[in-house]
């Protein structure tokens, strides 16, 4: 378990996790600028911005999101996978140089940069160096036992 | 509605109090779902094992998982509360940067991750990278 690597599968699911919401975040933001101003005073006109084709886009990618992220901790340390998330901002930021043509400060392509190296740093080394921890050992180490005895073993637990 | 910028600024103490409790809160979520999802082990196999349904019902049901939906919901109001005081601009970066450091810490400690020095090299960097980023 301490030389844990990941599938292609879970690195699809850790891309999913950083590209997620960053275009979550821009499909709320594009759909809220695109409503009318929106008063405290009526709370209501919220819960139908939710139903316009760019929040609801949002809510999805957001949700997809956590789903996705809960699934890398069952597998991957949490810091293992934070740096995954915060891979988004580097997403972000060339999105909005290259697609946007925004321009990006130097101050800002170094934060790029930083990111980038620090993820690199993380993901040469394993993804998770700690064993579940409510199931002993033997039955994490043993890759092949069925899931039915683990399950069972739990319930006798 | 008053705006942030016309209301009386906190004082250093309580920004960093506002601060310190997004992050604490933040960190405290995010270690206890990560304990809660570590505690199941690999929820591909229970998703193939007992559907999405299973998966979802195996996840939602763990006290540690409500416990930390309960502390990201905290530290969700804590942050509203502060960008109702504070600039986003001081908010956003020192919430996030800080909240990176505090993982680490509480992985280690917690979680018992074997944060070698390569860990806290990425936790350091991405750390100052999202803090750059944001100005």
């Amino acid at each position: 378990m301490a030389h844990h690597r990941l599938s292609i599968k879970q690195y699809l699911i850790l891309a999913f996790v950083s590209v997620s919401v960053p275009l979550g975040d821009a499909s709320l933001s594009r759909g809220m600028t695109s409503l009318p101003a929106i008063s405290l005073a009526h709370p209501l006109t919220l819960i139908a911005a939710v139903f316009t084709p760019w929040i609801a886009l949002g809510i999805l990618l957001l949700i997809g999101y956590f789903a996705s992220y809960l699934t890398a901790l069952s597998w991957a340390d949490l810091t293992y996978v934070m740096p995954a998330t915060a891979l988004g901002n580097v997403f972000v930021a060339l999105l909005a140089h290259f697609w946007l043509h925004e321009t990006i400060s130097p101050l800002r392509w170094m934060g790029v940069a930083l990111i980038t190296v620090g993820v690199g740093f993380v993901a040469q080394g394993p993804a998770s160096t700690t064993p579940p921890l409510n199931l002993p050992a033997p039955i994490n180490q043993a890759e092949n036992l069925p899931l039915d005895d683990v399950f069972e073993k739990e319930q006798v637990r | 509605m008053m705006l942030a910028s016309s209301l009386i600024q906190p004082s250093p103490w309580q920004a960093t109090a506002m601060i310190a409790t997004i992050v604490l809160t933040s960190s405290t979520g995010e270690v206890l779902t990560a304990a809660a999802m570590k505690s199941m082990g690999d929820l591909d196999d229970i998703r193939a094992h007992s559907g999405i349904k299973g998966a979802i019902r195996a996840v939602v049901t763990r006290p540690l998982f409500v416990a930390g939906i309960f502390f990201m919901a905290v530290a969700f109001f804590s942050l509203l509360f502060a960008l109702n005081h504070m600039n986003l601009s001081l908010v956003g970066p020192a919430a996030a940067s800080l909240t990176l450091v505090t993982n680490t810490i509480a992985a280690k400690l917690f979680l018992h991750e074997n944060v070698d020095r390569r860990r806290w090299t990425a936790a350091v960097l991405v750390c100052i990278g999202v803090y750059l980023l944001a100005h």
